[in-house]
């Protein structure tokens, strides 16, 4: 293992400005995230999480701070985002949608090809591969936003809420799918969430986040060992605890905020 | 004592009573107009409308007949589709192109919209004069003017396709690095197509409208023409004719431009 992180962030703060109000979304967040890392970010809403993320994604500029991202040994790009479900672009077909972040770096047909189907193949969606978005549920365009986002092999992934929107079973099989993918390349992860048990469920640190100015007041390393099963997990005692010392720590600030 | 139904056949006979309804609505669709000319027909054979104007349609009919045998209608009808024809493209292709190009780039689109606000309301056929004078009784004449009318949709149309592509679809392609002309093609184009197509609809129907009123002011061939020498003349059946032609012709368009949309947006 390198010693560097592969996410560094330093006292990045970021405030909207509008004509006579301004609001700080983030202040002075600090943070490492090691290289093969599940990491799980959790606040209420509008606490700044995907005011965080969309800086990392290149999406927005930060008012002050930095970040970095270590580069590996290959030629990838830095970060991929998997976007919400109405990400995926209605005009592509499954596989075009999929195939869109090597489309866009103008690999070599024979090496988009192979990759796109390997992921089509791997979230289940082989055979809709040449259907359009608007025949698909919920939960398949969110596993086309999965696919896309492994199949561009970045360095990072940032995922904003993914399963958000999905209903409970469905939210449940795409985890232990998104886990399952995830072992196999060892990405490193930032992911959003406002579930806790979806956090604890999925990472290996839990980052805990105050609102207005954004900051990260707490963290928790999770160590149940990998693979991890919904069973398992449900029946640790050990997690009911974490959940519940998590569940306090947001109310505190769910209070303070409405004061 | 209920009697127990097998649950495909009712389903079954559901489906094939919405089968049935489908088709009589195909029914009412075709029979609508085939009923129109009917009750004309009738009128005008009895005398309860006077036939000098509204001539029956078997009357029309055999006038269509001998205008086309004399080749005389096959003039006017490729004269017009050739103006109609050049003057759409040259109407489309620039409104396509500007329109991209404002709806991408703020300052141009701030910059040329108060001129195509100004221009919009003003009827082409009210240039008709300035535009003989500019480019003659010519063909470029009619094809300017149908240019000119055609534009002004397709180009509207355009600006608000590409600005109403969802922001979040603007991040996928910026977070993927998508180049310059990856957005253009992948994202700007097809995300626009769906609103762009209904602007180049509206100008195919303005299109229709303009070669009437362009070639009843300046030309000496055309339908248009044709309508207005036959109603000058008071050859009521001929100036049907031509009437009937321009309807036709607006449906075909019609179901030619929405079998290109087809074609172009499937995933709608
Ligand atoms: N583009 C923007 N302009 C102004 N304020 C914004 C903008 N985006 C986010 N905010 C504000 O920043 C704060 C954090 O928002 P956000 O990052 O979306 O929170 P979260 O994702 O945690 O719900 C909120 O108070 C929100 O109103
Ligand atoms: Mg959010």
């Amino acid at each position: 293992m390198s010693s560097k992180p592969k996410i560094s962030i330093q006292d990045l703060t970021k405030v909207f400005y509008k004509k006579d109000n301004s609001v700080t979304a983030l202040e002075n967040i600090s943070l490492n995230i090691e290289d093969g890392e599940f990491v799980c970010l959790v606040g209420p809403s509008g606490c700044g999480k995907t005011t965080l993320l969309r800086i990392l994604a290149g999406l927005e500029n930060q008012s002050s701070g930095e970040f970095t991202i270590e580069p590996g040994d290959e030629d990838r790009p830095s970060q991929s985002m998997v976007f919400q479900e109405r990400g995926i672009l209605p005009w592509m077909t499954v596989e075009e949608n999929v195939a869109f972040g090597l489309e866009m770096r103008h690999l070599p047909k024979a090496i988009v090809k192979e990759r796109t189907a390997y992921f089509l193949n791997k979230v289940g969606l082989g055979k809709f591969a040449k259907m359009y978005p608007n025949e698909l549920s919920g939960g398949m365009k969110q596993r086309v936003s999965i696919a896309r986002a492994f199949a561009n092999d970045p360095e990072i992934l940032l995922m904003d809420e993914p399963f958000g929107a999905l209903d409970e079973q469905n939210k449940y099989i795409l985890q232990e799918e998104l886990l399952s993918i995830w072992s196999e390349t060892k990405k490193t992860v930032l992911f959003i969430t406002h579930s806790i048990d979806e956090a604890l469920y999925l990472s290996d640190r839990v980052l805990l986040m105050s609102a207005q100015p954004g900051k990260i007041v707490a963290e928790m390393k999770i160590d149940l060992p990998r693979p991890r099963k919904l069973e398992d997990f449900r029946s640790n005692p050990e997690m009911a605890s974490k959940f519940l010392a998590i569940w306090r720590h947001l109310q505190v600030e769910v209070q303070g905020s409405r004061l | 004592m209920r009697d127990i139904k097998d649950p495909i056949e009712t389903e079954q006979q559901e489906w094939k009573k919405q089968q049935n309804q489908n088709r009589l609505k195909t029914w009412l669709t075709i029979f609508s107009p085939v009923c129109l000319l009917l009750v004309w027909e009738f009128l005008s054979q009895s005398g309860l409308i006077d036939a000098r104007f509204f001539p029956p349609p078997t009357a029309i009919v055999s006038t269509f007949i001998e205008l086309l045998t004399s080749g005389e209608l096959f003039h006017h009808i490729n004269i017009s589709l050739f103006r109609i024809g050049f003057g759409f493209l040259l109407g489309v292709i620039p409104g396509i192109l500007i329109g991209l190009c404002m709806g991408l780039y703020a300052p141009i689109r701030h910059f040329i919209s108060p001129i195509i606000m100004a221009l919009m309301p003003i009827p082409t056929i009210a240039l008709l004069p300035i535009i003989l004078i500019i480019f003659g009784i010519g063909e470029v004449s009619k094809v300017v003017t149908i240019a000119g009318s055609v534009f002004f949709p397709v180009v509207i149309n355009t600006v608000a396709g590409v600005i109403s592509i969802d922001s979040i679809y603007l991040d996928v392609a910026k977070n993927y690095g998508a180049s310059r002309k990856d957005f253009f093609l992948k994202i700007a184009l097809p995300g626009s197509l769906p609103v762009m197509l209904e602007g180049i609809q509206m100008g195919q129907a303005i299109a229709l409208l303009t070669i009437v009123a362009a070639e009843m002011m300046g030309a000496t061939s055309g339908i248009g023409y044709l309508i207005w020498t036959s109603y000058s003349a008071f050859l009521l059946k001929e100036m049907f004719v031509g009437l009937i032609l321009i309807s036709f012709f607006g449906y075909i368009f019609s179901l030619l431009l929405r079998g290109l949309q087809r074609k172009l947006v499937p995933w709608r």
